[in-house]
């Protein structure tokens, strides 16, 4: 190997020589050593993301083209789009389709907006804030599954719901027996999911809120603005990224829709509260159909990129 | 002048009373449940009218909770949680944030590969991936070594395992470790080469001291969804005595459920949780606000 006179900054050959004199700078070559130590550290994570999520998707993408059963003694067989057929013929998905849209339609700007309206209450500091902070974040942390029990107690012809509507209106509303009734079902599932998740999307509302400079309000307040205008013209213009954030994994979360329906209605009554993933679930677990299952997971994650795109591209276009 | 101080005065007690509204509603079907969870069926029902379904008043004991430990393997069920919930979030942490490490601050060849096809994972919502996944964990080899023969048997449905080790590996996690370690310093690792340190050793003695707050919400962010979990379970395990705690309020749904017993069960998988928050609240409004970063 022969180096020029000049002190060139020109790279080295890798030399596999094990130790370099520990005094060289950041840009040595790299090493052997290093390269194994590296992918040894890497490897372990590597794999099981390889195995439980790359797999698993690639599977699930070739298996919705086939007739693959949980348990079955028949070899796997490829079927073409026979599961995509059934699935787009079945009233039963377009229903769940159209419950997961209404919920979706409902609970991302109720739930969005409330979130806000509760991260704009705590923003500033005050005494006692954080006693407001924790008791607004206390549904998050309680499992849905839970929440779906304690609410379908309270969702009871009998229940505390109908007791409080009750006694709020001196004995005028008499409530129905929210969740046996088609019509109430699925909106008293959006109140007990709004209810549960508002808290999460605060803490999201909050991270921008406190991202704004506080300068800017003080500016508008030297110009005289009143609060309203601090709001529409710093506050909202400032939460231009935290509102995309907060639409996407709303929208995404509420497609997902699942554990509420599982503990609480079981899709009924008669299909109105029945969700693409709750299908998903019943075909393929249930009924051990992986392959139509696979193919409603298919949709689904398509649906969920389509959605996010939409929604990032319509969320950019207005700055 | 005199008129802006009212209308102030006024302002903040409306917006007092906004927030303690707001307050109530996120409270209210909490207190119910854990009031409700101390009290005979009879009364819970009776109380429900009055301000006394919220207070615990009346014949209040703990009657409930054990006839919920004589109804359900409700011991066994939480063990089983706490034990699950342990070795994913201590295996994770310790997997993603190595990885994260050689990632972040290691010359690895082809390391921006490897992490940007770990980020794309994240783009894959769980329920997406769970069905193909029960079919393909019913498929993989299970080792189990029996004194001193080594068994070879098919699928991991039914076990342990297939509670802990799909979750153990998360792209999030990575990234959480990955972005922490970026701002740690490089001069560090050179100090520590100079030393003579290997590579493991930066990792355990330098790096991963510094990285609490990053180890907090990522042990966090795996303990909620590990102790929550159903939709999972609920697919790939039937015996009894492996079931996490969500799958124990199938026990309830029964017709002559006494609710007094169903308020206790779910008081009793909520308040660990809710310990946990109280006692690191700053942590975990940290974690879910760098959680939403994943949307």
């Amino acid at each position: 190997m022969t180096t020029t006179q000049l002190p060139s900054p020109g790279r080295r050959l890798a030399d596999p020589a094990p130790a370099a004199p520990p005094s060289k700078p950041r840009r040595r070559p790299r090493h052997i050593r290093e390269q194994i130590s590296g992918w040894g550290m890497i490897a372990p994570a590597a794999v099981l993301l390889l195995a439980f999520v790359f797999l698993p998707a690639i599977l699930g993408f070739g298996l919705a083209f086939t007739n693959a059963r949980l348990v079955s003694p028949r070899p796997v067989e490829f079927v073409g789009a026979d599961n995509f057929a059934r699935l787009f013929a079945d009233p039963v998905f377009w229903r769940s389709l159209l419950n997961v849209s209404y919920f979706a339609v409902v609970v991302v700007p109720v739930q969005s907006g409330l979130a806000l309206a509760m991260a704009l209450l705590i923003n500033k500091k005050f005494r006692g804030v954080n006693f407001f902070r924790t008791i607004y974040f206390l549904p998050v942390v309680t499992s849905m599954v839970v929440v779906s029990l304690l609410w379908m107690f309270m969702y009871r012809k009998d229940g505390l719901i109908n007791e409080l509507l009750s006694a709020a209106s001196f004995g005028l509303i008499n409530g129905p027996d929210w969740l046996n009734d088609p019509a109430t079902a699925m909106p008293a599932i959006i109140a007990l999911s709004i209810w549960q998740a508002a808290g999460f999307h605060m803490i999201i509302w909050l991270a921008g809120l406190q991202s704004i400079s506080g300068e800017l309000y003080e500016a508008a307040q030297l110009d005289g603005a009143s609060r309203w205008h601090q709001f529409r013209y710093v506050t909202w213009p400032g939460l231009t990224h935290t509102r995309t954030l907060v639409l996407v994994t709303i929208t995404i979360q509420a497609l997902g829709l699942f554990d509420q329906v599982s503990v609480m209605t079981q899709g009924g009554p008669l299909d109105s509260t029945t969700t693409i993933i709750y299908e998903a679930v019943r075909s393929g677990f249930k009924q051990q159909e992986t392959s139509y299952a696979s193919a409603i997971s298919l949709v689904f994650f398509v649906l969920v990129l389509l959605i996010s795109a939409v929604q990032r591209y319509l969320t950019r276009e207005k700055d | 002048m005199k008129q802006t101080l009212i209308s102030k005065g006024l302002g903040n007690a409306a917006t007092t009373a906004v927030r303690l509204l707001f307050a109530a509603v996120a409270a209210f079907p909490i207190v119910f449940m854990m009031v409700s969870s101390l009290k005979p069926d009879q009364q819970i029902f009776g109380d429900m009218s009055s301000v006394a379904a919220f207070l615990p008043v009346g014949n209040i004991s703990l009657d409930n909770y054990a006839a919920v430990f004589d109804r359900v393997p409700a011991a066994r069920f939480l063990m089983n949680s706490i034990g699950i919930s342990a070795v994913t979030v201590v295996l994770g942490i310790f997997i993603n944030s190595l990885c994260a490490f050689a990632l972040s601050r290691m010359e690895v060849r082809g390391k921006r590969v490897v992490f940007t096809a770990i980020l794309a994972t994240l783009i894959v919502p769980f329920q997406t991936l769970a069905l193909p996944l029960v079919w393909w964990v019913n498929q993989l080899p299970y080792f189990e070594l029996n004194g001193f023969s080594l068994e070879i048997s098919k699928g991991w449905l039914d076990t342990y395992q297939v509670q802990i080790i799909p979750f153990i590996a998360n792209a999030f996690s990575i990234y959480l470790f990955h972005q922490y370690f970026e701002s740690i310093p490089k001069e560090l690792d050179e100090a520590a080469r100079i030393d003579g340190a290997g590579w493991f050793t930066i990792y355990r003695k330098v790096v991963m001291p510094l990285a609490g707050p990053a180890t907090a919400t990522v042990a966090i962010l795996t303990f909620l969804p590990a102790w929550n979990s159903y939709l999972w379970p609920l697919m790939v395990v039937q015996s009894e005595e492996l079931r996490p705690v969500m799958i124990g309020i199938q026990y309830f749904f029964q017709l002559n459920v006494s609710w007094g017993e169903v308020m206790a069960y779910a008081s009793l998988i909520t308040i660990p949780v809710v310990v946990l928050f109280i006692a690191f609240q700053r942590s975990f409004i940290n974690s879910i606000a760098s959680s939403g970063v994943k949307g």
